[in-house]
């Protein structure tokens, strides 16, 4: 059988896939996309939709900031509306030592233009009225946001076909070797794709592709678990998150602009990457019926209407692989965003691209690099 | 191991006859059921300061009624009984239920899932208007509540529920405009021979039929819904079809009870993890199950209409076959002859259901047939034409697909009315199989889950 031939093979279609997929054709390379369901069907078509860039990592800032600049112009370039909604992003606390913590975020993240205002008790509550009395402290990012996780991936997808990329859904990747100059991906129906770059942006499932090129990554799969409320009248304004003392009672939620109210936290639950689907642990859905009022006492009054969760890769250092292989000339990584890549998914597609087609990129990753956990052993070898 | 712990869920004709079956082998089951007081859909119980009699609330099912009832009340003491209990959820072993605003989880050794079925709906132009009701809807705001949805009432849809609701209609003194079944009577002939299975139960629709008639109610077969006219602000005015002959003809009122036969609630199989199948005959998803309502998953059974639509009479049977799967599997004693002879029974059941299948089958046809203006998904608001967009502009050939780009069957009832319309509609549009398209992924909870629901703490 022949083989498709192309500059790059992207595996894994999530938001990372797609958007590099966009970006690579862009700037003019060929580019097979090879994905085993459809395109942002896991992680990236089920998570929260946080768009935000408050909370993040200093050093992933850079990043986040290259990745609103393309959220902004989300319609323009991918041609669909993805509900983004940016009604600002804040963060509750409940004691002197959150107040504290938020404090020391907002100064060390100052210069990356979040625009962060601490708020105390009195405005706090004169703003957002709806908030429980125990909440005395916040942080307000006003630009930040969320948009519609279902819709985000599928359209940097369809975009990415309009721009020339070639993307193969149901098509599940058997085997990724490197033949000589080229990159050589077999599939379960006997197919044969070629190119001398290959990225891997399969998730939580990028590990198994990585280890088989010598290099695995310390990642397990949790699901992070959502529900969400029935439409009420559009009220709530901002996405916001509630500092916690444990992981249970972690809540944070966002309201669409038909009035559904999406609810996180409570926990994740362990994920099996082969089962393909993550499901939700009913004890994870109550301890958010707990936290949720103690953020917005009228919770109590809505009803959750259904939930559900994803597959998700986190790293033991909360930190993505992203860029290069330490091993394989012409092998690149995106994966493993540990439960932060919605946000980032079109700046990494964007940052991938550049990388792939100019050997640099002008957006600091190298801290992201998956030689970080290459061992002596593996070196030796 | 002392003994096994059994959770039934439904208090109908299935799930009584299950508690009776494991309560006479010394067991004690728990019967968890979401309504007040036992009995399920068909032998719904009055409330207690009702005193219709059994004649004027199940008609010639009223023996029947009575019957179970008093098996259910001779249980009390015997089994633990939990009634207004929402079965919300099953993971890991453990039933969730929620009652007065407390969630528990019960473990369990086996669960049998009697969960009823629901009406089939097939949209219809302009069945969002206030008053539109499902056939069960009507028939439970007649029983329960000795209440008509409406002044003057159109029936139309097809299958056996349709006659009995406008019949008990017609009895309890209500104004039935008209009768409009969407199968055509050659249908009904050549299912003849399936349906004579059972010829008592043949004989009684034949008579609703009839009863029908003679009090002057129009009674049309082989019809095409066209249209549900009103308004947002009045509700329905009147209902528009085609007669067999292609004629337009238009009925006055101000409620209609439609439904398409019955379709199994079949969330708790599917968060039991069951393996589904696609069932030809009806066009729909259905568990996996093997003999005497064991499903793919060991330990979960399922037994009345939430397994397959047998109805009433072979739900009682399912009930006892699955309670003495039940015993079986965990080293009962069960006699062999007991299950023969249900087994038997319940195989002249399921050849009269396929009669009814043949003779009212589910009107596929008006799905790919339905204007885009129509609402298909009346929760969230999804017209034919934004599925069909959804189809063909964004690529979408799958149900979970569908429901993630255009929300179809994402609202409080997740899909469980416009589901199978949807699929129907997705499969014509994108030229594919219905099997292809595949059915909505079930998630928690069954039912809206009020956020004031709090765990027990034992």
């Amino acid at each position: 059988m022949s083989a498709l031939k192309a500059d790059v093979i992207i595996v894994g279609g999530g938001i990372m896939g797609a958007s590099s997929a966009f970006f690579l054709r862009q700037r003019g390379l060929s580019v097979i996309l090879l994905e085993r369901g459809l395109i942002g069907q896991q992680a990236s078509g089920v998570n929260f939709g946080n768009t935000r860039r408050m909370g993040r990592p200093i050093e992933q800032l850079p990043l986040s900031n290259r990745s609103r600049e393309i959220w902004l112009k989300f319609k323009e370039l991918f041609g669909t509306d993805v509900e983004l909604l940016l009604n600002g992003h804040l963060r509750a606390g409940f004691t002197p030592a959150h107040e504290e913590r938020m404090v020391k975020y907002a100064e060390e993240a100052k210069s990356f233009g979040i625009g962060m205002q601490m708020l105390g008790t009195k405005t706090l509550h004169e703003r957002f009225p709806y908030l429980a009395p125990e909440i005395t402290t916040g942080c307000y990012a006003p630009h930040d946001g969320h948009a519609n996780p279902r819709l985000a991936a599928p359209a940097i997808g369809r975009a990415a076909v309009r721009a020339g990329a070639q993307v193969f859904e149901n098509t599940e990747m058997t085997s990724l070797e490197k033949d000589g100059g080229d990159f050589v991906a077999t599939t379960a129906d006997g197919r044969i794709f070629r190119a001398p770059v290959a990225l891997v942006t399969a998730g939580a499932w990028g590990n198994r592709i990585s280890t088989h090129f010598g290099e695995p990554v310390p990642m397990i799969a949790k699901s992070p678990q959502m529900c969400v409320t029935e439409p009420v009248p559009y009220a709530i304004g901002p996405t916001i998150g509630a500092i916690a003392e444990t992981f249970e009672q972690v809540v944070y939620f966002r309201q669409v602009a038909r009035g559904n109210i999406v609810i996180g936290g409570g926990g994740h639950e362990p994920a099996d990457i082969d089962k393909r689907r993550a499901y939700v642990n009913p004890a994870r859905t109550l301890y958010k019926l707990k936290s949720a009022p103690r953020v917005m006492p009228a919770f109590d009054h809505l009803h959750i209407i259904r939930v559900w969760g994803g597959i998700e890769g986190y790293m033991d250092d909360s930190r993505p692989a992203m860029g290069p292989s330490a091993r394989v000339p012409g092998l690149f990584y995106a994966f493993g965003f540990s439960g932060e890549g919605f946000q980032l998914g079109p700046g990494v597609g964007e940052v991938m691209a550049e990388l792939i087609a100019t050997g640099a990129t002008s957006t600091p990753i190298e801290c992201y690099h998956i030689g970080r956990f290459a061992t002596p052993v593996a070196n030796a070898a | 191991m002392g003994q096994p712990r059994v959770i039934i869920i439904g208090a109908g004709p299935a799930g009584v006859r299950c508690a009776e079956t494991l309560v006479a082998a010394g067991l004690r089951p728990i019967v968890v059921d979401e309504n007040r007081r036992d009995g399920g859909q068909i032998y719904r119980r009055q409330p207690d300061n009702f005193t219709r009699p059994y004649d004027k609330l199940y008609g010639t099912e009223a023996e029947r009624a009575q019957a179970l009832h008093a098996s259910f009340d001779a249980l009390r003491g015997k089994v633990d009984y939990m009634p207004e209990t929402l079965a919300w959820n099953i993971f890991g072993g453990k039933l969730h239920v929620v009652r007065d605003q407390r969630s528990r989880s019960l473990p369990y050794d086996a669960l049998v899932i009697c969960s009823g079925a629901t009406d089939r709906l097939m949209p219809v132009k302009g069945w969002h208007y206030a008053g539109t009701y499902s056939l069960g809807a009507a028939q439970i705001a007649l029983k329960a509540q000795a209440c008509s949805i409406g002044r003057r009432v159109v029936f139309m849809g097809t299958g056996p529920l349709l006659y009995l609701v406008a019949s008990q209609y017609v009895k309890a003194g209500a104004d039935v405009a008209a009768v409009l079944d969407t199968s055509p009577l050659m249908r009904r002939l050549a299912a003849l021979p399936k349906l004579l299975a059972r010829p008592a139960v043949l004989r009684n629709g034949l008579a609703l039929v009839s009863y029908l008639k003679r009090a002057g109610v129009q009674v049309l077969t082989g019809i095409t819904p066209v249209e549900i006219t009103g308004s947002a602000e009045d509700g329905v005015r009147g209902v528009v079809i085609r007669d067999n002959r292609g004629h337009e003809r238009s009925f006055e009122c101000d409620a209609v009870g439609m439904g398409y036969h019955l379709r199994p609630e079949t969330q708790l199989a599917d968060l039991a993890r069951c393996t589904f199948r696609f069932d030809h005959e009806t066009r729909q998803w259905l568990p996996e199950v093997g003999e005497d309502g064991r499903t793919s998953v060991p330990g979960v059974y399922l037994a009345g209409d939430g397994m397959k639509v047998l109805g009433a009479d072979a739900a009682e049977i399912g009930g006892r076959l699955a309670a003495l799967a039940v015993l079986k599997d965990f080293k009962f004693m069960v006699s062999d002859d007991e299950l023969q002879g249900l087994r038997a029974e319940q195989a002249k059941m399921d050849r009269f259901r396929r009669g009814l299948a043949q003779a009212f089958p589910w009107p596929a046809q008006q799905a790919a047939a339905l204007p885009d203006d129509a609402v298909v998904c009346r929760c969230e608001v999804v017209t034919a034409g934004d599925l069909r967009r959804t189809v063909r502009e964004m690529g979408a050939q799958e149900a979970n697909r569908a429901k993630a780009l255009c929300r179809v069957g994402m609202g409080r009832c997740q899909g469980r009315y416009c589901g199978h319309a949807g699929a129907e509609i997705i499969a014509h549009a994108a030229g594919v199989p219905l099997e292809q398209v595949g059915r909505l992924r079930g998630q928690a909870p069954v039912k809206p889950l009020s956020m004031a629901v709090r765990e027990e703490v034992e």
